[in-house]
């Protein structure tokens, strides 16, 4: 490492006339491709870099005729009220309870579906149900909601019609606390197990054949094979992925979740960012939201920079 | 591979199988639903009667076709522009030697770990004059930091030497960039070209955001409203826009329409994916 280094720090170092100008030079000889990186240096810079120091308004009272610089500064006002805020409590509980079910149901649901695409041995039949399973993770959340709605709504429904073929009571589970929950995960494992499967998958491809013969050879069922070669196998795939998705738990499902809110399942469906554009952008509370949004984004920060710390540990790479 | 013939491993094999066939099925019973649904004129899983008058309606109302047409437009449109603006930078930034490299690459990764927020977005969206126009569903997210970074590692994993052989022949960044560099990724540019395309065409929330002017809506904003915002649960008391209600065909045609170009595209994007997954674990 240090040898790689060497000719680097030697090029770079400081030599206080020489040295400005072989970097202008440098430049120079590269124009061009400064041309190719402008727009996208712009687009970063407008899009990406200008919000976070827009940000600020989550210390003011932003006013949007005043702007930024103008707009009166109140310190930490908006988080104090954020947090007592009994909404603080309902959204912290409402996201970690739809990230509970997330990973105590749909994740085991995505390695128990990889572990049996794996154990079938014809391929053909493999290869059709694996293309059949991936396809909802390309539709969008809308559709995937529309189809929900159209089948479960009480005016005509196919899953309330069946109900009142058999004598029951139509449920409305649009309009309910109790189905909410149940509802977003069903939707979550039915548009992306499958998808989930494929890293699991790649994994299971890589395991050495002669593991299995030789398990095989002493006589080892099926089941010992599973459990004594494969799982291991994949297990650091496993942890890593579980440490990136606990990660990842703030940022959960926004787009399905705003979809599937109504006045009657707010109590149990809101969260963070669906709070932001409700106060936000609705109500015009443009600073306290922010705040908000502030407190989010620090938080899913500092939860990403832990779960990729921890993976990193666990001997994989990361996603940065 | 030696097979394993006894009873229970067969019992296991054909209690696998079943499982996945049923889940197999699940997955598209969904689909076979609403399809056959919008040709009827009472949902079922069979059509009760066929007729085309759910799609005669939606592609002679103004609304639907009106709202395609933005699909699709910005669809075109918007992937090519990310296209051009991701593998531009990303062969930028493909070159080792660049002066200033690491700064814009690290700019680049923190972006995905952290972000403005939707409400200090909306006002730089609001000022760069975005706001109720179609630029404002092509432009905010015109890169991906993370197709971006793939993209990245495509470029630099090109064999030096032809680059180096078409700098001999005394062209410059430009021409080795477009006679060497991208025919060589036309395959990857195609994958991500998709890729895109499927997130523009997916995307609602952008125009909720940004525009108010329902002429310029894309399809999947309509497909809210017709399917969920009609269904009797108001998305949000506070949204004033006028529900209209339509009949259950109207909206099993609408889920179709708004689906049919991804199911188009699906054999395409599923030759890329696995290899497109793939790529994204490897380290920027």
């Amino acid at each position: 490492m240090d040898q790689a280094h060497a000719p680097m720090v030697l090029e770079e170092r400081p030599l206080p006339v020489a040295a400005r100008k072989p970097l202008l030079k440098r430049m120079w000889k590269e124009r061009w491709l400064y041309v190719f990186l402008l727009p996208g240096l712009i687009y970063f810079i407008v899009y990406k870099y200008l919000p976070m120091w827009g940000i600020m308004m989550a210390f003011q009272r932003y006013m949007p005729h005043q702007g930024l610089l103008d707009s009166k500064w109140v310190g930490l006002r908006h988080f104090e009220r954020f947090f007592s805020e009994p909404e603080f409590w309902q959204l912290l509980r409402n996201t970690l309870y739809i990230a509970s079910l997330d990973l105590l149901i749909f994740f085991p649901l995505t390695i128990i579906l990889a572990l049996m695409l794996n154990e079938v041995r014809v391929e053909l039949f493999k290869r059709t149900i694996q293309q059949l399973v991936y396809v909802p993770h390309f539709l969008s959340w809308v559709v995937v909601v529309g189809i929900c709605y159209v089948l479960l709504t009480t005016e005509g429904g196919a899953i309330n019609s069946m109900l009142q073929a058999l004598g029951f009571e139509p449920i409305p589970f649009l309009m309910s606390e109790a189905w909410f929950r149940p509802m977003i995960i069903i939707q979550i494992i039915w548009k992306d197990v499958g998808w989930g499967t494929i890293i699991f998958l790649a994994a299971l491809a890589g395991v050495n054949p002669q593991l299995y013969e030789a398990a095989r050879m002493d006589g080892a069922g099926r089941w010992r094979l599973l459990w004594h070669i494969t799982l291991p196998s994949i297990q650091s795939v496993i942890v890593v992925l579980l440490i990136l998705r606990l990660g990842n738990f703030i940022d959960l499902g926004f787009e399905q979740i705003f979809l599937m809110l109504n006045a009657m399942n707010r109590e149990v469906g809101e969260v963070f960012d669906t709070y932001v554009y409700r106060v936000g952008l609705l109500q015009g509370q443009f600073s306290y939201s922010a705040a908000v949004g502030l407190f989010k984004s620090a938080v899913g920060l500092v939860l990403v920079v832990i779960a990729n710390t921890l993976a990193k540990k666990f001997g994989e790479e990361g996603v940065y | 591979m030696v097979k394993d013939r006894s009873f229970g491993s067969r019992l296991f094999d054909t209690i696998n199988v079943s499982v996945l066939g049923l889940f197999g099925i699940l997955t598209i019973l969904p689909f076979i639903y609403v399809i056959s649904s919008s040709f009827s004129s009472v949902p079922a899983l069979w059509p009760k009667d066929f007729s085309l008058e759910a799609y005669i309606y939606i592609f002679s109302a103004d609304t639907f076709t009106r709202s395609l047409l933005v699909s699709v437009y910005i669809t075109v449109v918007g992937t090519l522009i990310q296209l051009c603006l991701t593998s531009l930078m990303a062969y930028a930034v493909s070159h080792k030697q660049l002066p200033g490299r690491q700064v814009v690459l690290l700019m680049v990764l923190f972006t995905m770990l952290f972000s403005g927020g939707m409400i200090p977005t909306y006002f730089v969206v609001k000022s760069t004059g975005l706001l109720d126009t179609l630029w404002a569903l092509m432009i905010p997210n015109a890169i991906s930091a993370f197709y971006l970074i793939i993209l990245k590692n495509f470029f630099q994993a090109i064999p030096e030497e032809l680059k180096e052989s078409a700098k001999i022949d005394g062209s410059h960044e430009v021409g080795i960039f477009f006679r060497i560099v991208l025919p060589l990724s036309l395959p990857a540019m195609a994958a991500f070209g998709l890729f895109y395309a499927v997130g523009i065409w997916n995307q609602y929330f952008s125009a909720i955001l940004y525009i108010s002017d329902a002429s310029k809506w894309p399809v999947q904003v309509i497909l809210r409203q017709v399917v969920i915002m009609a269904s009797g649960a108001i998305g949000d008391s506070t949204e004033v826009e006028q529900v209209v209600y339509y009949s259950n065909s109207i909206k099993m045609a609408v889920i179709v329409v708004s689906t049919v170009p991804i199911l188009l595209v699906y054999p395409f994007l599923q030759k890329h994916f696995a290899k497109g997954v793939l790529l994204g674990s490897v380290k920027g």
